[in-house]
Parts: C-alpha cells; structure tokens; sequence
C-alpha cells in the first residue's frame, strides 16, 4: 500500500468526521428565516426543526413557498435573513468549499423533474456523487453500487444504461431517487416526488420511500401536494401558509387545530378520501 | 475521531474468520475492500463489532458471501434489515451497454449515419410535396394566403437581418478587393480588381453569404420555434381545432424566407461592392465615380438575373429545412436542440451544392 494512498484514506476519514449526523436530534433548524423577492415576500419570519430520523411532509398552497424553503435549505437559494443550520452548520456563513463539502455529502436531493445528467447513463448518474467524493473506489465496487442501488429504488433490471430521454416519468423519479441515495446520505430532500404519476405509481413510490427511509434510518424532508403520501409516508407534517410555517404535528394533531385552511386541506372532498382510504387500509390490516 | 471501517481475522480450516470493527460505512470505508479481496477465502463475517453499517458496507458483506459463500454472525437488527434488502441476485441488474468489437461498431456508426442522411434527404423533399400539396389546397380552396402572418416574418427574417448581413458583406467585400489587388499587382492589372469584386459579389459571394446568414439566423429559429411548439402540444392543439399547421406555420415562414431572399442578395451584393469600391478608392485611388462606370460595363445583366433565379429557391430550401426539421421534434427539449442545429448544417449544406449546380448550369447556357 502506497503512501499517497493512504494519504488519501486519512484525508476521506477527516472528512467523514467533519459532520456526524447521528450527533444531532435535529438535523435541520430554521430561526427567523426571510425570503424575499423584490417587493414579494415568501417566507415572513418562518421556524421549523427537523427531528432526526423521521419523514417531515411540507405542505402548503401554490405559491406558499414550499419549494424556495427546500433550495434555501440546501443552499441553492440565499435567505434574505434568518438562520439555517444543517448540522450544526450555517451553508450561508460557510467560506470554506471544502467544509460545505463536507456537509452536502450528508444529504441527497432528489428535484421535481429528476434532474437526471442527460448525456449520462441513470448508472453514471448514480455514480456521480461517488465518484466525486470517493474517487478512490475502484470501478468494479462502483458497478456493483449503481447496480443495487438500481435494484433498491425498484427500477427494471435493464434501466442502468439507459439514457434519462429513454425512461418514462415515473422511472426518471425512481432514478433520481437512486442518485439522491448515492452516498447514503443521512438526510434526503424530496420535492413532489409523487406529481406527475399515476395513482398505481405514486402508491409504490410512497411505499419505496417509507421502506427505504425505514431501512436506511434516513431523516426525510418531503414537499408534496399529495394527500395520499401524506398519509402513506409522512411522520409529522409542516403546514406552510401566511409566510410561516403554521403547524407542525402529526395529522390527527393538525386535525385538532382550527385554522382554516388546513381544515380545509384535510377534510377537503380529497382529504376526506385519502383518510377514509388510509382507515380503510388500517383495518384491512388489522384483520389480517 | 471515530474509528474507521476494519477488520480482524483469524485463519480457520475453511479460511479466514473476518471480525469487521468500526462503521463499515462508505465515508469510512478506506481501502477495506482491497484488503478484504488480499485475504483468500473467507469463512465467516463477524458484524457484532461494528458501529454501524450502511447500504455500502451491507454490499460488501453481501458480495463477500456471495463470493465465499461466508457466514454472517453478529448482525445486529439494523444490519439484518440492510443485509435483506440486499439479499436477492443482482446479477440481471446491467451497468454497461453491450459493446461490440470496434471495427464492427465503425461501420455500423458509418452505416447508420448513411441511412439517417438518405432518410433526411427523402424527409425534406416528401415535407416539401406536402407543403406544396397545402398551398394547393389552400388555394383551390380560395383561403386568402396568410399574408398577416407572412408580413409579421418579414420584420425578423428581413429587416432584423440587414445590419449583419450588411456589415458582413460590405467587410467581405473589402477582403476580396484587398487580396485581389495583392495579386493583380504582380501583372499590373490592379484596375481588374473592379471585375473581380463586381461580378462576384453580383453573382455569387452576396447571395451565398445572405443564404448563409439567413440559414443560421431564420432557419435556425424556424426549427427552434417549431420544435417548441410540438413540445407544448401546441401543433397538435392546432390541428384539433381544424387549422393545418401547414398553411399557419410552415407556409408562411417559407413564403417570408423565399420573397426576402432576393431582396437580401441583392442589397447584400451591393453592400459587398461598396465594400470593395471603399477599397478600391482608398487602397488604388479609383474615384468612386469611375468605379462605378466600370461596373456597368463589367458586370453583364444576366449575373443579376442569374442571382435572382437563385435567390427564390435557397429562401424555399432554408424554409423548408427549418420547419421540417421542427417538425421532426417528438420527445424532449434536447431534441429541440439537435435539430435546430441539423437545420442550420442542412440548409447551409443544401445551398451550397444547389449552388454548385446553378454555376454549371448557367455557364452551359452561356451565361458567363
């Protein structure tokens, strides 16, 4: 074993220890976050904690900001004041590329169209963040990674070389999941993983980032529209509205509030169906 | 800091008993694997040691029993779970395009480019019976043509389209009268520089020029407007409501490029002329009076004609390209991209070798 080699292995150990998720009960802070645009402001002032291994549903009308919150968290977006800390670190404050490095990582994003690298194979696309932060793993190792990891998020045998332009949507958002899990990052952001497919679809993927989550003890922060996923997946729920977050709890204790619009939200015609469906499923359960 | 991903072993009858220490995870995991694969066979993994596991460190134990057909012990709940998901055959899971043999891909490459041109070729001459099938039926029909859409084109085909095509040709025509003065001077036949720059700005270089500006300008954004429009279903929404595409999209845009294209030439032929009667007077001091009374000896009317006859047909053809290939865009916005640029190549390509033709063929007839 070479001396540069080794170098290297401690360089990747340093890293490694540079942000320990497993040290922190919430792994996302947000104190008095600011978001503006021009004269329009998005986020007044907002407050939200993360809890460390569960699966936190953001929801919120059209325009509420739901989106702009997740690039300003995972440093796409600058807030115009307010703290984010990710890990016990401030992306914002951050001068060092390296230590942002560190944090980003930590985290996979999986965006609302895949985003998938379209000259590349879904299996380079996967290998990407490996081969960024691991350069060292021989080809072989990261074959074999991009192949389970194809296998994990319920993609066809097939798919790995396939360009993103040969996939249908629902198998472009499987792939962009594989890639956000690359490195096996202990948090995932996932915004609208379930728009665009259809019922059938939609309920699998529910089901693959329940299991996944479950598995892989990751910390998830999820934006959707879907009532259904909220049911099927999500531990608590953020409710976005007036420029802050108003509620945050699980769904019977967001039922309990009076605000009005998440009573609208959840008892809704379509909230109503997707609890009745979700009782539905608890019983079906129950007697099994 | 935290202890790295490592191992212990002890060697056994049936090989190596591995006691994992530390996370085996994939920001710890060093040069494990390299060292696990130096060990030989391997007959059982101990994970009560370790920290924790994640997906990678999970597919390296999976992959060492696979291999070794090792026993685990030790897995904590967590590592089971991991372990499980792991746990089916991989092995139908592909990474890699199937390759063949180099020679055999070469001229496959060269076989499947040959066939997508033929097909190309045969595309825009079958898009062009349709077009000229739509016009038809347009007429016979007694549609009034489209001339509100036609005169909206003329603004960015045309008049946006002047300074460039000016400036362009007034600087080629400088170069021309510049390196033909260089040369001429050897022979002391300066004062030919006139007919070299007249009749060819008149016959060839303002008119190839213009096609070739209106090709990367015009053509290309037919292709790129088009091709948008298929993506967003627009087209298609088109031709629920009865309106052809054709005689709204495709028809007016070529009309625009065919009755621009000469009025272009021409003024682009001039602006080349001037470009090198500019030069002629500074660099030879031939007053731009006599120059242009030379001119008029020189250059024949049928060089004129000849640019007019042309001129009609490379507008058709860089229409005509652009909104085919539009036309071809199915899927997604790269697509879009690809064929914007085939547009350009295509019609750029398809004047210059018509150009070609004209040259024979108006010299066969006896226009020199």
């Amino acid at each position: 074993m070479t001396e540069d080699v080794q170098t290297e292995i401690q360089e990747e150990l340093a890293a490694a220890d540079a942000v320990r998720p497993e040290k922190f009960e919430y792994p996302i802070r947000i104190r008095g976050l600011v978001n503006q645009f021009g004269d329009t402001v998005i986020h007044d002032h907002l407050d939200l904690d993360v809890r460390s291994g569960e699966i936190l549903g953001v929801v919120g009308g059209s325009g509420t900001g739901k989106s702009v919150l997740m690039r300003s968290i995972i440093g796409l977006q600058t807030p115009t004041a307010g703290e984010i800390e990710v890990y016990g670190k401030t992306l914002d404050t951050i001068t060092d590329p390296e230590e942002s490095r560190d944090l980003r990582r930590r985290w996979g994003v999986m965006f609302q169209g895949g985003a998938l690298f379209s000259t590349l194979s879904v299996a380079e696309n996967i290998q990407v963040p490996l081969r960024e932060y691991y350069p060292r793993l021989d080809q072989r190792l990261l074959d074999e990674i991009a192949a389970y990891k194809v296998a994990m998020v319920g993609l066809p045998p097939d798919a790995g070389p396939k360009y993103p332009a040969e996939l249908s949507g629902g198998m472009v958002k499987r792939a962009g999941l594989a890639r956000a899990l690359a490195l096996d990052p202990a948090l995932l952001f996932l915004d609208e993983p379930t728009a665009g497919l259809d019922p059938i679809g939609a309920a699998k993927f529910d089901e693959l980032i329940r299991g996944l989550a479950d598995t892989m003890g990751l910390t998830v922060f999820l934006i959707t529209h879907d009532l259904d996923t909220l049911y099927a997946t999500c531990d608590r729920v953020a409710v976005l509205a007036e420029k802050k977050v108003i509620a945050v709890g699980t769904i019977p204790e967001l039922l309990a509030t009076e605000h009005p619009w998440i009573q609208d939200y959840f008892n809704g015609p379509r909230g109503r169906a997707a609890a009745n469906c979700k009782q539905a499923t608890a019983r079906q359960d129950g007697k099994n | 800091m935290v202890a790295r991903a490592d191992f212990e072993h002890s060697d056994g009858a049936h090989g190596a008993d591995v006691r994992f220490t530390g996370r085996l995870t994939l920001a710890r995991l060093g040069d494990l694997p390299a060292r696990l694969e130096e060990l030989g066979p391997i007959a059982s993994l101990d994970l009560s040691a370790i920290e924790r596991i994640d997906t990678v460190g999970a597919w390296i134990v999976t992959r060492t029993v696979g291999e070794h057909g090792a026993k685990v012990t030790g897995a904590s709940a967590e590592a089971k779970r991991l372990l499980d998901a792991l746990a089916d055959d991989k092995s139908a899971y592909r990474v890699h395009r199937d390759r063949r043999p180099m020679m055999i891909r070469m001229f496959e490459q060269v076989g499947t480019a040959s066939i997508a041109i033929w097909h190309e070729l045969l595309g825009i001459v079958g898009f062009f019976g349709a077009m000229i099938l739509a016009l038809g039926t347009q007429l016979r029909a007694r549609r009034r043509l489209r001339w509100h859409a036609i005169v909206t084109r003329f603004q960015s085909v045309g008049v946006d389209a002047l300074p460039i095509i000016g400036l362009m040709t007034f600087l080629i025509g400088i170069v021309i009268a510049q390196q033909g003065a260089v040369q001429l001077r050897q022979f002391g036949l300066e004062v030919f520089t006139i007919n070299l720059v007249g009749r060819a700005s008149i016959r060839e270089l303002g008119l190839l020029m213009t096609a070739i500006m209106v090709a990367g300008r015009s053509g290309s954004a037919f292709a790129a407007q088009i091709g948008t429009m298929k993506l967003t279903e627009e087209i298609d929404a088109m031709r629920t409501i009865g309106v052809s595409p054709m005689e709204a999209i495709v028809l007016p845009r070529v009309a625009a490029a065919t009755i621009l294209m000469p009025l272009l030439g021409f003024y682009a032929s001039i602006c080349s002329i001037i470009g090198g009667g500019v030069f002629c007077w500074i660099g030879l001091d031939i007053p731009p009076l006599t120059y242009i009374q030379m001119l008029r000896d020189i250059i024949p009317m049928t060089d004129f004609w000849a640019m007019l006859i042309k001129a009609p047909v490379f507008g058709i053809l860089i229409g005509v390209t652009g909104c085919y290939e539009g036309m071809q865009v199915r899927q997604n916005a790269e697509e879009v991209g690809q064929r914007t640029t085939s547009a350009v190549v295509a019609a750029i390509f398809l004047v210059i070798v018509l150009d070609a033709f004209f040259a024979v063929f108006f010299s066969s007839i006896g226009w020199n």
